[in-house]
């Protein structure tokens, strides 16, 4: 309430309304139901021997868990990377006129989206015997070198390229939806003003698409920490889950090391998701309530509330 | 421009060269004429108004001349330049993107709908282009972008994102931004179609003092009283053709054509 408005508040009395709130008795049942219910199920946790609390105090700072959880963030953060530079690859191909490179892009998307990261994984495992040597050279003239793919197709790799290809398809897709998301605009004043493609695109385009890009990207990076569970398919065993798994076996107690690994991507997560928070209030400067001062314009619609507003609040 | 020599220099009428010059364009999309030949000539100072009903074809016509979009016909030159070709062996080339980037870089354009990047400040707007394009140094940048803000009457707002600022103050940023390029012409589509009706006022006065200065304009706008009081010129274009042209006053006071009059007696 500004203060043009008292003048019409003035009339029934200046105070603050204080009305009798109306209460709701079905919140605090069920708020009640769920509070028991929750507390029985603790409870039960921490008293039924079958979680084996000591076991997974004892393991849950492991020095093989430990190093496991850096191998399973390294697979996040490598694939991750993979799927950001394939992905920005493919979506501006997708969004070129020439049908060529935009119908690559779309074949990768197609293939990469429509067939399961478990299955590419095996495939990834199995192309050092598909492919055994590759070579380097002009094609049908010379030959510069011969490698074997063993050399380099380490399960890791095999694993890291399996799961950055996987994503990259749909890191493509958030991208071009992200790009698109950018008002036309935007683009015809800044090429009005003489600058060139990639100015317009690095300077005034990708920063807005940004807003746009990180939070499902952030998400998919979340997704990516726990589908790394899945390279034994390649087969690859360094990895937190397979590491967890690996120690259960010897000691026939897969509870409470599965509590352990469930802890660690727990924490792992939390950490990026305080990450992506600040990601993402870095690339909404600029975006307030204000934007709906602009007639017909496209009002942004997922503005952070806690942004400051016009007045300075 | 300068890289632009060519056939300026058969030209019989030298001495006064027209800021921009418009033979018979013509711009279809698909198989839709939208300009269906527009002649016309703006000189050096000179303000031009272009008035007509919506779907005529002056967005059009404005985004030819910084090639916003290429004609498909007739010839448009800007300060004696061909727009968008170049003549080369008595054919038309396509001009290379950075050819034509420099082309547009001497043209300032101003939108309906203000088109601020909504992620800079005020003053980020502003120097943006100077920096990258212009290759301006920062600090002449900021400078003569400060000088730029307060020629609009925003000195104070100067760190205020867009979403900030009114509709006019936006408006009056942008058309700062536009000047921060030193451009010889301006290009103004509908600049205040979507302001408040009180916010209109100050972005036309910023036009007006604009125009004082000297610099040539090219005005799509729906406001009479600034085309009478500012305009050098009044074009009314209708289906993509000019209807009628003259003096502002007169052709306001006392149009020639029906369809002048039928569309001023709906606008005034
Ligand atoms: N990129 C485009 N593709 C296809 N048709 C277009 C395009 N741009 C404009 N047109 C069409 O060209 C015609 C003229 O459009 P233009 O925007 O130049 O009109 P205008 O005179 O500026 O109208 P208004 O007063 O509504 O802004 C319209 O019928 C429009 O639909
Ligand atoms: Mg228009």
């Amino acid at each position: 309430m500004s203060q043009g408005d008292k003048d019409v508040l003035t009339e029934p009395g200046d105070e603050r309304i204080s009305a009798v709130p109306l209460p709701r008795p079905g919140r605090w049942v069920a708020a009640a139901v769920i509070l028991v219910l929750l507390a029985l199920f603790l409870y039960g946790a921490a008293t039924n021997s079958a979680y084996q609390w000591t076991t997974y105090w004892q393991y849950l700072f492991d020095q093989r868990i430990a190093q496991a959880a850096l191998v399973t963030i390294e697979l996040t953060v490598i694939a991750m990377t993979i799927a950001l530079v394939v992905g920005v690859a493919s979506a501006v191909m997708r969004l070129s006129d020439n049908p060529v490179l935009s119908g690559v892009a779309w074949l990768y998307i197609w293939i990469f989206r429509g067939t399961p990261v478990y299955v590419q994984l095996v495939f990834w495992g199995l192309l050092t015997s598909i492919y055994q040597e590759v070579d380097l050279g002009i094609p049908f003239m010379v030959q510069f070198t011969s490698l074997s793919t063993e050399s380099w197709l380490t399960p890791f790799a095999a694993a890291v390229i399996g799961l950055g290809l996987n994503q990259g398809a749909y890191t493509a897709e958030i991208i071009r939806a992200g790009v698109s998301s950018v008002d036309d605009g935007q683009r015809e004043a800044s090429v009005a003003l003489g600058m060139s493609w990639s100015q317009t695109t690095g300077r005034i385009v990708f920063p807005q698409a940004m807003r746009v890009i990180i939070p499902p990207f952030g998400n998919e990076f979340i997704g990516m920490l726990k589908t790394t569970s899945l390279v034994i398919a390649v087969p690859f065993t360094g990895d937190l889950y397979t590491q967890s798994q690996q120690i259960a076996a010897v000691l026939y107690r897969p509870i409470p090391l599965l509590l352990v690994a469930s802890t660690w991507y727990l924490a792992i997560t939390t950490v990026l998701m305080v990450g992506q928070h600040y990601l993402e209030k870095r690339f909404s400067r600029g975006v307030a309530g204000g934007a709906a001062r602009v007639k017909d314009s496209v009002t942004p619609t997922d503005a952070p509330a806690e942004l400051p507003l016009r007045d300075g609040r | 421009m300068s890289s632009q020599h060519t056939v300026e220099q058969t030209r019989p009428d030298q001495v006064r060269q027209p800021m921009v010059r418009a033979q018979n364009v013509r711009k279809s999309f698909g198989s839709v004429e939208v300009l269906k030949g527009i002649s016309l000539e703006v000189q050096p100072s000179e303000v031009m108004c272009l008035v007509g009903p919506s779907g005529s074809g002056k967005s059009t016509f404005l985004r030819c001349i910084n090639h916003l979009e290429a004609v498909n016909g007739g010839r448009l030159y800007v300060d004696g330049t061909l727009v968008g070709y170049e003549e080369r062996g008595g054919r038309l080339h396509e001009l290379h993107p950075r050819h034509a980037a420099a082309q547009r870089r001497d043209i300032g354009m101003v939108f309906q709908r203000f088109n601020l990047f909504p992620h800079m400040t005020a003053l980020g707007n502003i120097v943006e282009a100077p920096i990258r394009v212009r290759k301006e140094s920062k600090r002449s940048a900021v400078a003569n972008g400060r000088e730029l803000l307060e020629r609009v009457g925003l000195a104070a707002h100067e760190l205020s994102y867009p979403a900030q600022l009114s509709g006019g103050q936006q408006q009056r940023v942008a058309i700062a931004r536009a000047l921060a390029m030193r451009p010889k012409l301006m290009l103004f589509d509908e600049p205040t179609s979507a302001l408040d009706p009180e916010l209109v006022g100050e972005v036309l006065d910023v036009m007006r003092s604009l125009a004082e200065t000297g610099m040539t304009m090219i005005v799509v706008t729906h406001e009479m009283g600034f085309a009478r009081e500012v305009g050098d010129h009044l074009v009314f274009i209708d289906d993509g053709v000019v209807v009628e042209a003259g003096d502002p006053r007169s052709v306001l006071a006392d149009p020639q054509h029906e369809r002048t009059k039928s569309f001023l007696s709906k606008v005034l």
